[in-house]
């Protein structure tokens, strides 16, 4: 092994990099980035990076870091656009590099709303320059954002536009918002939180038409006829995984690259972050098939294991991880830990009525497989270990009680001392 | 090794703790309680996968 190459620079391509060279490994490293910036981190931008006084500077390392310590060759501002996984070469530019262990981790694209390209005023946020420009519209004097799509980002997006004093209103097409994410009752739940701090949240809604006046977007047609006055229109309808520039490399592409349980899409070459579409061994037993996470925390895990692979290949074990991923809402924060998939929710602390704090476990068959948190930032990660364990649905009761008791005796001893 | 947490950066997200409960917990409040000093013995790899999980960076290790 004397060449890795590592395809998209952001988190999972960076955690790449990293790995090998911390386990020693002293052969060539080449990061290829699409983005002109150096690798830079992504939740905030989202959220304290459109509402903070000062904009953070997001970027991972320093360019030193990259030719210095790390010894990484950086190919940025030019997507990759061929690979040929025979010849064993990835062709950038006019770049032609060699590789012998490839990393793959391309990343996604926020999807856009056909029709609403080229006017002002309505923005995605994917990229470091989607933050730059939606920080400057928000913050330039409008006073009414909308927010197509009730997911993570689009909620995340509303809470900062409220923080900052402006009207919101989310426009979501399924009755019940982010079911798929963390199911119907808890859907309902996190609704809640947006109407507690007077975002309006309309859903079951078409939006038609985005109306635009002088190429500046005024509002939106919905399906019923009524529109919805905005100065700002921000898209959060998810991500679609950047594989395009794969086609006819003979990878299997099925909404992400499919990979085998050691992230293998083909020989020497394998898959990281939001395109890695593999098979989970740990829920195998109750969510069958693949799954492909767009998780920070996946993110991060499988760059490094990808890459330690990709330079030995011999070494590679399967991958498996209780999914993680956290939001942060208003002054809160949403954890989920696991899947949500299964046959039963349980509130176990606090009340989901009125949208927290509360924490709730998922079932399915005899095991707890997930976790959703509002606001009560002790208790996800403690059952994730239950996850990540198999352990048993009575295993999480017994820990749901055994928390209880422990806030019950804390409350009991802050009340005593004062 | 001795553990080092740069409180500035510390959001209480938890993921140390589920890695290395021994030695990382999250407070009721999101604030992250450290039970260790040093690296106890035997928990060096659990606690090196701990830090390199943080997201955002707020864990190290020192004299390693």
């Amino acid at each position: 092994m004397t060449h890795l190459v590592v395809v998209g620079a952001s988190l999972a391509g960076l955690r790449a990099v990293e790995a090998v060279r911390r386990d020693g490994f002293d052969g060539e490293v080449t990061l290829v980035g699409a983005e002109e910036h150096l690798p830079y981190d992504r939740p905030p931008l989202s959220k304290e990076y459109l509402s903070a006084e000062e904009c953070p500077d997001p970027r991972y390392r320093e360019e030193e870091t990259f030719a210095g310590d790390l010894d990484v060759e950086l190919v940025l501002g030019t997507p990759a656009s061929e690979l040929d996984t025979t010849a064993r070469t990835v062709t950038v530019g006019e770049r032609t590099l060699s590789y012998d262990g490839l990393v793959i981790a391309t990343g996604a694209h926020a999807r856009a709303l056909p029709g609403t390209e080229g006017i002002e005023g309505v923005h995605t946020v994917r990229t470091l320059d989607d933050a730059i420009a939606l920080r400057a519209a928000l913050r330039g004097g409008a006073r009414r954002l909308t927010v197509v799509g009730a997911g993570f980002i689009g909620s995340e997006v509303a809470a900062v536009g409220r923080t900052l004093g402006l009207e919101v209103t989310i426009l979501e097409a399924l009755e019940t918002p982010l079911a798929r994410a963390v199911g119907e009752r808890m859907g309902r739940a996190l609704t809640h939180l947006h109407r507690r701090h007077g975002t309006e949240v309309r859903t079951g809604v078409a939006v038609e038409e985005v109306l635009a006046e002088n190429g500046r977007v005024t509002g939106v047609r919905l399906g019923d006829g009524s529109r919805v006055d905005s100065d700002v229109l921000v898209v959060g309808i998810g991500a679609r995984p950047a594989t395009d520039w794969l086609e006819g490399s003979g990878l299997t592409i099925d909404d992400g690259v499919v990979a085998d349980e050691t992230l293998a899409a083909a020989p020497g070459v394998y898959v990281a972050g939001d395109i890695a579409r593999w098979p989970n061994a740990l829920f195998s037993d109750v969510a069958g098939g693949t799954m492909r996470l767009e998780h920070w925390t996946s993110a991060a895990d499988q760059g490094g294991r990808a890459a330690r692979h990709a330079v030995d290949p011999s070494s590679a074990k399967p991958y498996e991880t209780v999914p993680y991923f956290w939001s942060d809402w208003y002054d809160g924060r949403v954890q989920f830990v696991g899947i949500a998939a299964g046959d039963h929710v349980e509130v176990v602390a606090g009340d989901d009525a009125e949208g927290g704090p509360f924490t709730a476990i998922y079932r399915a068959g005899d095991r707890i497989v997930g976790a959703l948190a509002v606001d009560m930032p002790a208790e996800v990660m403690k059952y994730r270990r239950l996850i990540g364990g198999r352990k048993t649905w009575d295993d999480a009761l017994e820990l749901a009680e055994q928390r209880r008791q422990q806030r019950e005796a804390k409350k009991a001893q802050q009340g005593a001392s004062t | 090794m001795k553990i080092n947490v740069d409180w500035d950066r510390c959001t209480g997200m938890g993921m140390c703790e589920s890695l290395a409960p021994d030695v990382f917990e999250v407070d009721d409040d999101g604030s992250l309680i450290v039970h260790a000093e040093e690296v106890p013995e035997g928990m060096e790899s659990d606690v090196r996968e701990a830090v390199a999980a943080c997201p955002t960076e707020a864990l190290s290790l020192e004299g390693e």
